[in-house]
Formats: structure tokens, C-alpha cells, sequence
């Protein structure tokens, strides 16, 4: 094995055995979300970069499995040509971010508002642990209850766990249309009001974002399309707002689904919210003249932006930090003994960085 | 053990709640000896009845200081042994815990201690228009905590998958004591899923305190189609056909001619005549959508040839339909003294070839097999008429069964879609999983329970446990109080 494919290993075998010959190791994708990785020096970097591909699948089956370095970008082109897609909507695909690194990662897209988030696709893996063994846990098949539902485990996991081969994940057709509506909301009080309404409804919202900033609720309606102009009309005859055009509603997903409303280069971290506190998290946004904000997946989730740089004010809720410099845990963490247990269970030498790097 | 001081464990266990909360009498016991295996009974030391979660925390760090085993147990009604006593152990029964402690309608959540039974949720939730989704055939009887512990699915699962899709945060006290939190009321979670590796544990991790669930709205429109086939190959193509339609139905089930026959007897069913195979496919959603759906849904089943297709015309066609389907279970157990259910998974795409092995083997081996299945999800759930009477009956249902699931695991599949490992396929584990993979899992519930007390002997192979089957009707079932998926 030559140094190249010590980094960027070509294969699961070649993997678990670069992990047992480095003393500390973490994984890494295509960087989208550096933060994550940033650790100390005397980690390895291992490269998921040529471990790349779908290595099945079937749509009659509404599942497909894909090595961890495989670029979203490449899973939703290819399920798109048999007409289906990964119902969370998966972020930075366009900025080519893999798949591994998403599940590590945690991060969902609008579409987790309807039939939930990258946790309730994800089905199996095969992961690298901390004595370099390849494990397979989960299964291949949309239904499957043997065993410990370590699949899960994995999402927002950061490779401080095990590092991710190959995953399978659930999919969905993908509804034949799609409409988006951009409501008024005029500050957070009328946003949650919204939230609690458009979600608790009839419609069966596909997508439900916010931008404070804006004063602006957007709603996706997803399905056949003679359906979804009577919906829409509903809709619209109860909120202002206008029917937003295909291309108008295209830029707007690009924007949500590439962070470009965000700050080119900065600190960019998400928050797990409820949506009757997007008030305090418009608040604590509003309190900083240079931050920007998006609440996503009707209030549950928030992310916050803030100029190259800029450090985050801590948060009053559970946080993440995706990018920049600064803690990774920008907001309350719980902390119990099992979760160092766990760790040992996993990597008993250490050999990944620890929850806390 | 019949003077109460003989043992000091059990007299020490008994100041921790009032006499009439710890249970030692044989016929008090005699309730809790087995579960919905009902085959295998153990009599526990003692069952204890909290109230309150202080007092299961307590209990669970006398059992850990004192290494006494212990198995949590809901209404009992696992199908695979996962509530069966341990030998040695005490029951920690949580029926009591029932309390639906906060349900927030704007955002659309209830939190419950784990005894509050599964309808009970959706019940509290239907004034708001909202209800909990997974909707295990055993709903009206089984609890929150067991269906966390077991991770369990129902009719639904395709479209909206399990327990743990619902399951947004917890509170447990661990086998080791430690009391923890994990996720919350939000729909996100933020670093690793802890509720999602809690999910699923089987009572092996510690027990679950108060569960956050997520509620959605009640759809608006049901379309409800049952179609008879003459041949379940038939109807097999029509599932088929639609998945790769585009469409996405709430549930797609087939039973096949002897549940059918079953049904008709048990609750007077009506299926078109000369049919080998029934299927039945919902739409659910806004009234629009449903009914440009069903339009394309009508014209696939009149594609596939069934000998007659009845859309459901109203909310009691509706209800009909789905009595026939949940009856089938409890139905084929009134053809036969015993028999023993299977649950197991195979790709979609192999469920007609499953079928076709499994009615061989049937024929082979001279046992009635009934089958009736999530086809959409490719769960099958055979049930193997015997009669425990012939010398070699339950042996040959046996290895019957066990043909079945090394069948699925060669498919690619899984040896359980819903009803979880516990005892009955512990000896199956190793079949889908490798020895460091189960290792593996060993060292996590070690993290746990690292004195081996929650659950012991249930989903892990041990060297020289007999095999274990289910056989016959739940008590509950005879009754007509439940009914099975
Ligand atoms: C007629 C019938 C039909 C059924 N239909 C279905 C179906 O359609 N789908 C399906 O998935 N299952 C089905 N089941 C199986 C069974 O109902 C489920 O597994 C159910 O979730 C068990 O709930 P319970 O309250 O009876 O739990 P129990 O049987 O009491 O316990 C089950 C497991 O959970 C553990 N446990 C219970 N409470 C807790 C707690 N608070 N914390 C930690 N662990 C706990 C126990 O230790 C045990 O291991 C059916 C069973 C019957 C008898």
C-alpha cells in the first residue's frame, strides 16, 4: 500500500486497515463543513475521496447503498433519472458534499419537515471501529429490527465513533410537482403562529422554512399538480403571499440548500430549536448586528451565520458549529457518563478525536 | 422462598415500595410468568409495580447495587420472549406509569411515561386533529415503553416507518444507574442520535422514564382498495407495479387464501370469490391529492386483472377492510390448536419467489401455512399451522420456521421487521451478523449495563439455551381484546 492510498483509501479492506495502522485518525469528505474536522494536528487525515460510488441500487426496492465518499451530487442525479429522491433533501450538494460526511454531520434539509430527517432514511452502515474492525450494522432492507440501531447512532456521530464506509439509505419517489408559496410574517410571533397552523393543517406542507431577517415564511407543497393550485389557492386566501415562479422557487432552494444566504468563509453552526423558540433565537440573532439567521423544518431547526472571523455568542439551546473557527458546541450540551462509556465500547485506544476536539 | 425473610435481597426490595406494590405470591406472580411467547414461562422472584419515577429509579439502582437481574415489562405482549422473566430476576411492571404528561398541539408533541398504552397517545391527540403514527396490530393493549424497547411497526411502516421515527427524545435510567436525557422536544438533534440507539434496545440498555413522541395531522382522505387475485403471484405484480408507479400508499398489504378463509370464518369477512390473494392499498393525504392519486392507483389494479376490485365507499367500508386484515392472525390460530408466527424480511423484489419457497415447504413438510404481510415493506408474517399433539409436530413447525428465516437472511433481508430478537431468534443473530459485529454490540450494552442485569439471556446467543417458539393465541387475543399483525 503506497502513502497515497494510506490517505485516500481505495476500498472498505483498505479502510480498516488504514485505520488500525495510524495511532489517530479522523475521516474526512469533501470539507464542506471544516469545522467538524478541525482537530488537533497529530490526527491523520483519512480521505474518503476514492471511496466513491453507488454500489447498489435498485428504486423497485426504494433503497440504494453508497460508499461514504460518494458525492450527494451523484446520488440525487442518479436517483432522480428513476424518479426518486432522498425525501430530507440533503445540503451542500451542489458544493459537493458526500455522503459520509453528511451522515457524520447530521444535516437534514427543508424536506425533513414532511416525513423527517436524514436519521429516518438512513438504514444501514458498514464502519470502520476504533480496532480497525469492519463492521456491518442495520440492514439493507426498509424494514429491519435486529440488533442495536447503530445506523442512527451514526447521524451527527462527527467520526468521533467509528469511521463510515458505506451506507444504505430509504428513498422515496419524488412527488411529480412541487409549488412554493412566500408568506408575510412580520415578526416571531406571527412566524410560530404560522409554523403551528400551516403545520398542523390539511396541506401536508412538504417544507416549511423562515428567514427573520426577512420577515418571510416560505411553504413547499409537493405532489400531483392539479392538486396543489387548490391547495396553494387555500393557502394564499388565508396568509398574504404570493405563488413564488419555477425559477424563482429553484433559486430559493439553491439558497436554502447551499447556505448562500450565509456569510462567504464565516461561522456557520445549526441549532436544534422548538418552534416556540424562534422568538429568543430571533432575539439572540437581532442582538447581533452582523449575524444572519434561517429557521428551517417549521422552527425545529435554526442555523445562525456571523461574518469571517466572528465568534459566536453562546447559545441557550443544543448547537453545532459547522464552520469557522471556535467551539464546535456553541450551545448547551448534556453530558452523562454512558456517552464516554459508549466511546470506549467504540474506540477503545483512542484512536479517533473525542466528542469534546 | 416462601417466608419472606428467606431472602435478604428480596426483604431489603420490599422497603422500597408499599406490600401491596411487591408481589411474591405464586398466584400473583403466575400473571407475569410469560409474555405474548406464550409458550415459556418463568416464574420471577418477585414483580414490583412503581408509580412514580423516582421509585423505578430507585429500583433499578438497588437491582444494580445488589447485581439482581430485572426485566421491564409493559402489557407483555412481545412476541418473541423480550418480556419473559429471568430466572433469578424481578419484573419491574410500569402499567402504572401512565400518565400523558404534557401534549403541546402547536408543537405537535406528547411526552409520556412509558406505561400509557399506544391508542391511548392518539386518543389524547384527536381533539387537536393530530394522532401517533406507528400502529402495532397489538395498539389498543400495549405500551409506549415496550413499543420504544421493541422498536415496533405496524401497517404504516413504509411511509412512515417505525417506533423510533416518532421517538424525538427520552428520559431512562441506565442499567448502571445513571439517569439521562436524550434529545428533547425538537424535531433536530444536534452530535450523536442517542434516542435512536435507545430505541430498539430490547430492556437491555435500562429503562425508559418518559418518552417525547412527535404527532402528526390526521390526514384528511382515505382511499382504501381491496382487490382479489386469482393467483398471489397476481397480486404480487400489482405491488409492483405500484412502487415503480411513483406513487406512495400509507399501507399495501396481501393475505393470502387460507387467511382469507380465516377471516371470513373469524369476523365475516366478504373477499371476491375464487380468489387465491387479496391486496389492499390506502391513499391518504389532502382530499386533492388523494383523489388525483386514486385515479392513477384505480387505473394500475384495473391493469393488473383482479378477479374484482372494491374501492371502500365510506369510513365503515374502510373500517371492514382493515377488521378483515387485522383479524387475519388471531382468525388462521382458530383453524388450528397451535402454530407459530413468523415475522421476517425479504427485498421487495423477492417476495414472490419467498412465497413460492414457502409454499413448498409446506407441501414438503405436510404443515399449513398462512400468509399475511406488509408487502410494501417485504415483511412477511407466516404463520405455521401444527398440532402440538402429534409426536413431531412442533419440531417439524420448527424447522419450518427456521428455514424461513435463513430464507430471508439469503435474500439480503432481515430475521425481524417489528416483533425484535428476544429469545426466540437470539440463535438467528449470528446468522445476519459476524462475531466481532456482535461483539461489538456486546461491548455498547456492556456501556449500559455493564453488570449484565436488564434483560439478561434476550437477543444474544447463549451456548446451550434451548430454542424457543410461539405458539398458540395470546390470551388476550382469545379473548377478542387484540388482535396480530
Ligand atoms: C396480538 C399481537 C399483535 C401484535 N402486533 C404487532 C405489530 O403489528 N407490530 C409490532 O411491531 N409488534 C406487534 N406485536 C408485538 C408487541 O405488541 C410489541 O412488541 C409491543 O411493543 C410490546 O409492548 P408491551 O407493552 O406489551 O411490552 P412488553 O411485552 O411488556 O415488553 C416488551 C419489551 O420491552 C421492554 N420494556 C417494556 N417497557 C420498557 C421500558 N419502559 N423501558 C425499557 N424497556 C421496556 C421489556 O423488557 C421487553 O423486552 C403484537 C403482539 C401481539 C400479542
Amino acid at each position: 500500500m503506497n502513502l497515497a492510498s494510506i490517505l485516500a483509501p481505495t476500498s472498505l479492506e483498505e479502510l480498516s486497515a488504514t485505520v488500525r495502522s495510524t495511532p489517530r485518525v479522523v475521516a474526512v469528505g469533501a470539507g464542506t463543513k471544516a469545522r467538524l474536522t478541525h482537530v488537533s494536528a497529530d490526527f491523520i487525515r483519512i480521505s474518503t475521496a476514492r471511496l466513491s460510488g453507488i454500489v447498489e441500487y435498485d428504486p423497485s426496492e426504494f433503497t440504494f447503498t453508497a460508499l461514504a465518499g460518494t458525492p450527494l451530487r451523484e446520488i440525487v442525479a442518479t436517483l432522480g433519472e428513476r424518479g426518486q429522491s432522498l425525501p430530507f433533501d440533503p445540503l451542500l450538494v451542489a458544493s459537493g458534499a458526500t455522503i459520509g460526511g453528511t451522515v457524520a454531520a447530521g444535516l437534514s434539509g427543508p424536506g425533513r419537515f414532511r416525513f423527517g430527517g436524514l436519521r429516518d432514511f438512513i438504514l444501514g452502515v458498514r464502519f470502520v471501529d476504533g480496532e480497525g474492525r469492519l463492521l456491518r450494522m442495520g440492514g439493507k432492507v426498509v424494514k429491519n429490527a435486529a440488533g442495536f440501531d447503530f445506523p442512527k447512532f451514526f447521524v451527527g456521530s462527527l467520526g468521533r465513533f467509528g469511521v463510515l464506509g458505506e451506507i444504505t439509505f430509504k428513498v422515496f419517489p419524488r412527488p411529480a410537482t412541487t409549488r412554493t408559496l412566500r408568506l408575510e410574517a412580520k415578526d416571531a410571533a406571527a412566524m410560530i403562529k404560522l409554523f403551528a397552523e400551516a403545520g398542523n393543517s390539511r396541506w401536508e406542507l412538504d417544507a416549511l422554512e423562515a428567514s427573520p431577517g426577512e420577515n418571510a415564511v416560505w411553504v413547499r407543497l409537493a405532489g400531483p399538480a392539479a392538486a396543489l393550485d387548490v391547495l396553494a389557492q387555500e393557502i394564499l386566501a388565508r396568509y398574504p403571499g404570493t405563488s413564488l415562479p419555477a425559477a424563482a422557487a429553484a433559486e430559493l432552494w439553491q439558497r436554502v440548500g447551499e447556505f448562500s444566504w450565509a456569510h462567504a468563509g464565516g461561522v456557520l453552526a445549526k441549532v436544534a430549536l422548538t418552534p416556540e423558540q424562534v422568538t429568543e433565537f430571533s432575539a439572540v440573532v437581532r442582538a447581533n448586528p452582523q449575524a444572519r439567521s434561517w429557521v428551517s423544518a417549521g422552527g425545529n431547526l435554526g442555523f445562525i451565520s456571523l461574518p469571517p472571523g466572528a465568534s459566536l455568542p453562546s447559545l441557550p439551546w443544543p448547537a453545532l458549529a459547522l464552520r469557522g473557527a471556535g467551539l464546535l458546541w456553541p450551545g448547551v450540551r448534556p453530558r452523562f457518563d454512558i456517552m464516554r462509556a459508549v466511546k470506549v465500547a467504540l474506540d477503545p485506544l483512542n484512536r479517533f478525536p473525542n466528542l469534546d476536539d | 422462598m416462601e417466608n419472606p425473610n428467606a431472602s435478604g435481597v428480596l426483604s431489603r426490595l420490599a422497603g422500597l415500595l408499599p406490600a401491596s406494590r411487591f408481589m411474591r405470591g405464586p398466584a400473583q406472580l403466575a400473571a407475569y410468568e410469560s409474555d405474548g411467547l406464550t409458550a415459556f414461562q418463568v416464574k420471577p422472584l418477585a414483580v414490583v409495580v412503581p408509580e412514580t419515577q423516582d421509585e423505578v429509579i430507585a429500583l433499578v439502582r438497588f437491582c444494580h447495587a445488589e447485581k439482581l437481574p430485572f426485566v421491564a415489562r409493559g402489557s407483555g405482549t412481545s412476541l418473541s420472549g423480550g418480556s419473559l422473566p429471568v430466572h433469578g430476576g424481578i419484573v419491574i411492571a410500569l402499567n402504572r406509569l401512565n400518565r400523558i404528561v404534557r401534549l403541546d398541539p402547536g408543537q405537535r408533541i406528547a411526552v409520556v411515561e412509558p406505561g400509557v398504552i399506544n391508542t391511548a397517545v392518539t386518543l389524547a391527540a384527536q381533539p387537536y386533529g393530530l394522532h401517533y403514527a406507528p400502529d402495532p396490530s397489538s395498539q389498543s393493549i400495549c405500551t409506549i415503553g415496550g413499543n420504544v424497547a421493541f422498536n415496533s411497526g405496524g401497517a404504516h411502516c413504509l411511509k412512515y416507518g417505525m417506533t423510533s421515527n416518532h421517538v424525538l427524545g427520552l428520559k431512562a435510567v441506565l442499567a448502571s444507574g445513571e439517569v439521562v436525557e436524550f434529545g428533547g422536544a425538537s424535531r433536530e438533534q444536534i452530535g450523536p442520535d442517542w434516542t435512536g440507539l435507545f430505541v430498539g434496545n430490547e430492556g437491555l440498555f435500562g429503562v425508559a422514564l418518559e418518552i417525547t413522541l412527535q404527532l402528526l395531522p390526521r390526514a384528511e382522505k382515505f382511499h382504501t382498495v381491496l382487490a382479489g387475485y386469482r393467483t398471489l403471484e397476481q397480486a404480487g405484480d400489482a405491488v409492483s407495479a405500484i412502487v415503480a408507479s411513483g406513487l406512495l400508499p400509507g399501507a399495501i398489504e396481501i393475505m393470502d387464501a387460507l387467511a382469507l378463509e380465516a377471516a371470513v370464518a373469524a369476523v365475516h369477512a366478504e373477499y371476491p370469490p375464487g380468489c387465491e390473494a387479496v391486496l389492499i392499498v390506502e391513499l391518504e393525504g389532502p382530499r386533492e391529492v388523494v383523489e388525483a392519486d386514486r385515479v392513477r392507483l384505480d387505473a394500475i389494479i384495473a391493469a393488473s386483472k383482479p378477479v374484482e376490485a372494491r374501492p371502500a365507499r365510506d369510513a365503515a367500508e374502510r373500517l371492514a377492510i382493515w377488521k378483515g386484515r387485522k383479524s387475519a392472525f388471531s382468525a388462521v390460530g382458530r383453524l388450528s390448536p397451535d402454530f407459530i408466527v413468523q415475522d421476517g424480511v425479504v427485498p421487495r423484489r423477492r417476495l414472490g419467489e419467498a412465497l413460492r419457497k414457502i409454499s413448498a415447504w409446506s407441501g414438503e413438510l405436510g404443515l399449513r401455512c398462512a400468509n399475511v404481510f406488509h408487502a410494501g415493506d417485504g415483511n412477511l408474517h407466516p404463520l405455521i399451522l401444527y398440532d402440538g399433539r402429534q409426536p413431531d409436530g412442533l419440531a417439524r413447525a420448527e424447522a419450518f420456521a427456521g428455514r424461513i428465516l435463513k430464507m430471508c437472511v439469503e435474500m439480503g433481508g432481515s430475521i425481524t421487521g417489528e416483533h425484535g430478537v428476544g429469545v426466540e431468534k437470539r440463535d438467528y443473530l449470528p446468522a445476519m451478523f459476524s462475531a466481532d459485529e456482535i461483539d461489538c454490540m456486546k461491548r455498547v450494552r456492556g456501556a449500559f449495563d455493564p453488570l449484565g442485569i436488564a434483560n439478561p439471556g434476550k437477543m444474544f446467543p447463549e451456548a446451550g439455551a434451548p430454542a424457543l417458539t410461539q405458539h398458540g393465541l395470546h390470551p388476550l387475543e382469545k379473548a377478542g381484546v387484540i388482535s396480530r399483525e
